[in-house]
């Protein structure tokens, strides 16, 4: 109990500190710049105050309940799968020689972990779910957040699986993140205007409080194992996937949902007639 | 009241169904996979419900709190017409919003090995703690260039694929002349900026300035202010890279 109050106490701490600059910066523009009362400014401060207890309550359970074991589990299963490639590898030392012994498909496991844990977290995420429901509002329901929410966690899912892939071939992270950005572009020209900017959100505002420790702990423990990858050099690189590939899914998303409602007008005035 | 209940339940259920993935993915894992047993099932319980409990707090604050104050802000600002003010809030909000971000902190401490590592910089504690104090400094102060960039876009309707495109091509050139060692640290620097609090007030902010001035579309323009928050540190950062 006193360690569950020691963490209780720390963490109200740590988001207390977080969030003080921001609180600092509202209150000095509305008091010393706008000097204008807030119109309901009862029920705003008593809704931040919701934010900050909900974030502290949302992480403390987090770090009760699913980040140790998500932590293990990350280590666990990379360890579990770089069997076949150690073993392969063992004895050698050189760098050189053991990137030859690392086969992609040995670390299956990995990947389906990646994929999984990566649209997990994503469809978790607080500031997503708020971004969404902001869209949602503003588009009048034409987005609805719900879809905007599965759409970013797909692509979040595909993006950290891809991370791995590349941890575990050595492959160099401009290659992806770049190519990533061409098809971004490509896909930027073909989309509706409305949908760019919220595509472009998306990317950033993925990798947030639930995503990222779970995501940076598969990295660290993917080249801790697999032989010739450093965690300093390799380890990194996971969140860009993770901020890249969203804003193509939402983009590849909108542009699939517009193809199927001009499909189905176009079949279904004739169906009509009949 | 019943009111109240109702939107509270729903909260709840809500809650329940974000939290489902991820709790069946680990369990999944753990049983299926490693068949290993939980460890400390009770204070797992215990975890969820105040994940379950924390999250319908926050979505009700949102509504409530978040959204209302970022759009109220941007109105003030709309109707004093003072764009020093304005920038200036916006310059600040990105900076405090970023400064503290633990996720960042603990980012700027590993960029720091990685330096003392591949020899940028001297190996001991105080040369690190250096590199990562100004690390953060960087990444805070180009988070602020970010926002007030973002709604001067806002203020003037640039279309946002002219900017954003223009800063992958930079972070292209850029990658090819910053040291290797830096790049990963950099593309993640974009990734880790935007916390839970800053998000759903940075978008509140962006929606209310393109509500209030004529002629803008809150679809259109009132969304981006994050995609810039997360593409200037990664173009900052390799620039540090390069100086440093």
């Amino acid at each position: 109990m006193a360690g569950f109050l020691e963490t209780l106490g720390g963490t109200v701490l740590s988001t207390a500190l977080d969030v003080a600059p921001i609180v600092g910066v509202l209150v000095f523009f509305q008091f010393a710049v706008l000097r204008r009362r807030l119109p309901n400014a009862r029920r705003i401060v008593a809704g931040f105050g919701y934010v900050l207890i909900g974030l502290t309550l949302f992480l403390i359970g987090l770090e009760q309940a699913l980040f140790p074991i998500g932590e293990t589990m990350a280590l666990q299963l990379a360890a579990v799968d770089a069997g076949a490639g150690v073993e392969a590898g063992a004895g050698v030392e050189a760098g050189t020689e053991v990137l030859g012994s690392v086969r992609w498909d040995d670390y299956l496991l990995v990947y389906a972990f990646a994929a999984a844990i990566g649209f997990a977290t994503t469809v978790a995420e607080p500031s997503l779910i708020a971004v969404a429901l902001k869209a949602e509002e503003v588009s009048g329901g034409a987005v609805r957040a719900w879809s905007l929410r599965l759409a970013v966690a797909v692509g979040v899912a595909v993006g950290v699986t891809l991370g791995c892939v590349r941890i575990v071939t050595g492959t160099p992270l401009p290659w992806y993140i770049l190519a990533a950005y061409v098809v971004v572009i490509v896909q930027t020209f073909r989309s509706s205007r409305t949908i760019v900017p919220l595509a472009y959100d998306s990317g950033g505002v993925t990798t947030s409080m639930v995503t990222v420790p779970v995501v940076a702990a598969l990295g660290l423990g993917l080249a801790t194992s697999v032989p010739g990858r450093s965690p300093l050099i390799d380890g990194f690189g996971l969140i860009a996937f993770a901020s890249v590939f969203p804003i193509m899914s939402v983009l590849g998303y909108a542009m699939a949902a517009t193809w199927l409602s001009r499909r189905r007008e176009s079949h279904a005035t004739p169906a009509e007639e009949s | 009241m019943t009111g109240v209940l109702a939107t509270f339940v729903r909260g709840v259920i809500g809650a329940i169904r974000d939290l489902a993935p991820i709790i069946l993915v680990i369990a999944f894992f753990q049983i299926v996979v490693l068949q290993q047993p939980f460890p400390n099932l009770g204070g797992v319980l215990v975890g969820l419900l105040c994940v379950i409990a924390g999250l319908t707090l926050f979505v009700q604050g949102l509504e409530s709190g978040l959204f209302p104050l970022g759009e109220e802000i941007a109105q003030e600002f709309a109707n004093k017409g003072s764009l020093a003010a304005l920038l200036a809030f916006a310059f600040c909000l990105g900076f405090g919003a970023t400064v503290a971000e633990p996720a960042l902190i603990a980012v700027a401490g590993e960029a720091a090995e990685v330096a003392a590592e591949a020899g940028a910089i001297a190996a001991d504690a105080a040369a690190r703690a250096e590199y990562a104090f100004n690390l953060r400094m960087v990444v805070a102060g180009s988070v602020g260039a970010a926002i007030v960039l973002g709604v001067v876009r806002i203020l003037k309707g640039w279309p946002i694929h002219r900017l954003i495109i223009g800063g992958y091509v930079l972070v292209t050139v850029m990658t090819l002349f910053a040291p290797d060692e830096i790049i990963g640290v950099a593309y993640d620097s974009g990734g880790v900026t935007t916390g839970t609090v800053t998000v759903p007030l940075v978008t509140a902010l962006g929606v209310g300035l393109a509500k209030s001035i004529r002629g803008r579309n809150p679809m259109i323009d009132g969304f981006g202010l994050i995609a810039f928050a997360s593409l200037t540190p990664i173009v900052f950062v390799l620039l540090y890279g390069m100086v440093v």
